[in-house]
């Protein structure tokens, strides 16, 4: 084996498999391997069997309770995210045309955490005008600011009313449009979607657009903002993989890489099994290169199995999310809750898997999702991990590595999709351009696409 | 093609080492052509072929593997939600055959549970080099509940007519009428949102 690739991707994490999707696409020729034996690292979605393995190992003698149904019935995440219908992510998914290879469906609601129970975040007009979690008095102003919000457009100076969004800070919106305390709490973590409070004083653009995010996903189908591929999560990375492979993408699993050398002539020397191929660039996840990351803070994230609903929200949800904004238990960041069940193929008829996670805040995080458990009502299985978040030290331009960061405790995949872009701006000097691929076209008009 | 028809689509994959002529089969099937020296397949992620049978119409869907088995690194996204499977080996090659059975086995584990999967044993043009015997492969197919036929993709010997079994064979159901169940993902266009989250 001695081949020369223009890029070596390594691991099947979701980032490095839209890179290589993308890269792909473009015409580079591209050798992507895993350690595991298994797609997705990270980004996995795993059944029973090897859930048990993961997080209990020998206990049980190594198999999972029999009244926690068929293995093969659950495809649970590890990282637990809902895809923004209007988000980046969709945007990627219609670029390369790799939803043809995926089922979705709509989550069916949303909730937010006040006062010790969870409230629907309204969906519809009618919802909003019965909702609890807006008091009277505050319905003209948040009306008004909604409003705004909603014509509000970056390149229509007219729709801005003289504020200037780029440079006040979002706090100072607030204050402009008499919305305080827990309203702008609402706003910030149940629409905006920011995990922590930070966003305040930040230029107010930034929450206006995930506002208007928020707003454009729910409008596509009015239930809730995300969607959920059946099968899990999982299912991302494997599907932006068959993308990479129909382009001409080389693929290989356990492939446990022993050697990178960087060559005098500049190519990158990679050695697994004995065997050296070599590259211009590499593309990989935080694990590949320990001493090129920096640990930044921790994530606790815990898959509990549930026999029943969640307490308090509709029964006839098969999906929902819940959000507790810090500020209602005391915390820094907060605390998400994403429950997906048997019609997502992702646990067997009458389970619920609800997932919650956070960024970690003290010495002893489970004790941190107190409050989400206590919404959960009666747990069957709890598997909890806490894992390190990672950021690559330098850019990769010097030296052609090109590192994603860890997945962070976002409820979404925007931050994971602008980690993306900017990866593939890194390595080709050019911005992604989010419409459909040139080349995705010609492929389309060749097998004359039929839609149903 | 009689219009009253009811049309029915199914999502088929094709599975079996590489070159025992899975993308020939499905070109032969679908485009009525064969190439000596077949490239493995870049760019096409889908092919689409009807069947039309007495009273229903019947469309395939059918993905190709697009090369991922040659390091045995295909996806299981590629067969989940397959309705048929078609497990291809070489009549001339006994590993091909041994590689058949693993893929059946793991898509009685882990495909669809009422998937219909059919063994073809191909390169029947070059039966004179034949390792596999058609009574052996008859057998296992009879006992594992597949359908089988021996083909030739060169020569399309047998290619249509195993379409056209799996095709009776597989259940018509309403969920698998064309656009059933499936939500669209229709484009996303800027600046043209007019409804409003809340109020």
């Amino acid at each position: 084996m001695d081949e020369h690739y223009d890029v070596i991707v390594l691991g099947t994490g979701l980032k490095e498999c839209i890179i290589s999707g993308l890269l792909s696409v473009e015409g580079k020729k591209v050798l992507h391997m895993d350690r595991n034996g298994y797609y997705g690292g990270e980004s996995a979605s795993l059944n029973l069997n090897q859930l048990w393995e993961k997080f209990r190992g020998e206990q049980n003698n190594g198999k999972p309770p029999a009244e926690l149904g068929a293995s093969r019935d659950y495809n649970v995440d590890l990282i637990p995210k809902f895809i923004l219908s209007s988000g980046l992510l969709v945007k990627m998914l219609l670029h390369t045309d790799v939803t043809r290879y995926l089922d979705f469906k709509v989550v069916d609601g949303s909730y937010v955490y006040q006062g010790g129970k969870i409230q629907k975040v309204p969906s519809t007009d009618k919802e909003a005008l019965s909702s609890s979690l807006v008091g009277l008095l505050e319905k003209l102003p948040l009306r008004k600011f909604f409003i705004y919000v909603q014509n509000y457009e970056e390149n229509k100076p007219e729709t801005h009313e003289g504020l200037k969004l780029k440079e006040m800070s979002m706090s100072d919106l607030f204050k402009k449009f008499g919305i305080k305390d827990n309203l702008i709490d609402f706003i910030g973590h149940a629409i905006a979607l920011y995990l922590d409070d930070s966003y305040l004083n930040q230029p107010a653009f930034g929450t206006v657009m995930r506002m208007k995010l928020y707003a454009d996903s729910l409008a596509r189908y009015s239930k809730s903002p995300y969607i959920y591929p059946m099968y899990g999560l999982g299912e991302l990375p494997q599907a932006f993989a068959r993308l990479s492979a129909i382009y001409g993408g080389t693929y290989m699993l356990n492939k446990p890489i022993e050697n990178i050398v960087f060559g005098e002539d500049g190519k990158i020397r990679v050695t697994s099994e004995g065997e050296t191929v070599t590259c211009d660039q590499i593309v990989c996840d935080p694990s590949y290169f320990p001493d090129k990351v920096q640990k930044k803070g921790k994530i606790i994230r815990s898959i509990c199995v549930l026999n029943a609903p969640v307490n308090g929200a509709d029964k006839k949800f098969e999906s929902l999310q819940i959000i507790i904004p810090q500020k209602q238990v005391k915390r820094e960041s907060d605390i998400y809750v994403g429950v997906i069940s048997a019609p997502h193929m992702v646990c067997p008829k009458g389970k619920f898997i609800a997932i919650v996670s956070t960024t970690v805040e003290t010495a002893d995080p489970e004790k941190e999702l107190a409050p989400a458990y206590a919404l959960l009502g009666q747990i069957q299985e709890k598997f909890v991990s806490i894992s390190d978040f990672y950021e690559p030290i330098g850019d990769g331009v010097q030296d052609k590595i090109f590192i994603s960061k860890s997945y962070d405790a976002t409820s979404h995949f925007e931050t994971t999709c602008e980690d993306v872009m900017d990866i593939y701006k890194r390595i080709t000097g050019k911005d992604l351009v989010l419409t459909v691929h040139p080349n995705i076209l010609k492929q389309q008009q060749e097998q004359g696409v039929e839609e149903n | 093609m009689n219009n009253n028809n009811k049309i029915f689509q199914f999502k088929l994959v094709l599975l079996g080492e590489a070159a025992v002529g899975k993308s020939s089969l499905v070109l032969r099937f679908v485009r009525g052509h064969f190439l000596d020296y077949q490239e493995s397949t870049i760019g096409a992620a889908f092919l689409a072929q009807t069947v039309c049978l007495n009273d229903t119409t019947v469309k395939f869907e059918i993905w190709d593997t697009a090369g991922q088995e040659r390091y045995h690194t295909l996806a299981p996204m590629y067969y989940r939600g397959a309705q048929a499977a078609i497990v291809v080996y070489d009549i001339r090659s006994e590993d091909s055959f041994e590689r058949a059975i693993k893929w059946v086995k793991e898509l009685q584990r882990q495909g669809s549970p009422n998937i219909v999967i059919a063994l073809a044993g191909n390169k029947l043009d070059l039966a004179a080099k034949r390792k596999v015997e058609t009574a052996e492969a008859q057998q296992y197919a009879e006992e594992n509940g597949l359908l089988f036929m021996e083909t030739s993709a060169k020569t399309s010997q047998n290619v249509n007519e195993l379409f056209v079994e799996i095709a009776k064979k597989l259940p018509k159901t309403p969920t698998t009428r064309p656009g059933s169940g499936r939500l669209p993902i229709p484009p996303i266009d800027n600046n043209n949102n007019k409804k409003k989250c809340c109020n």
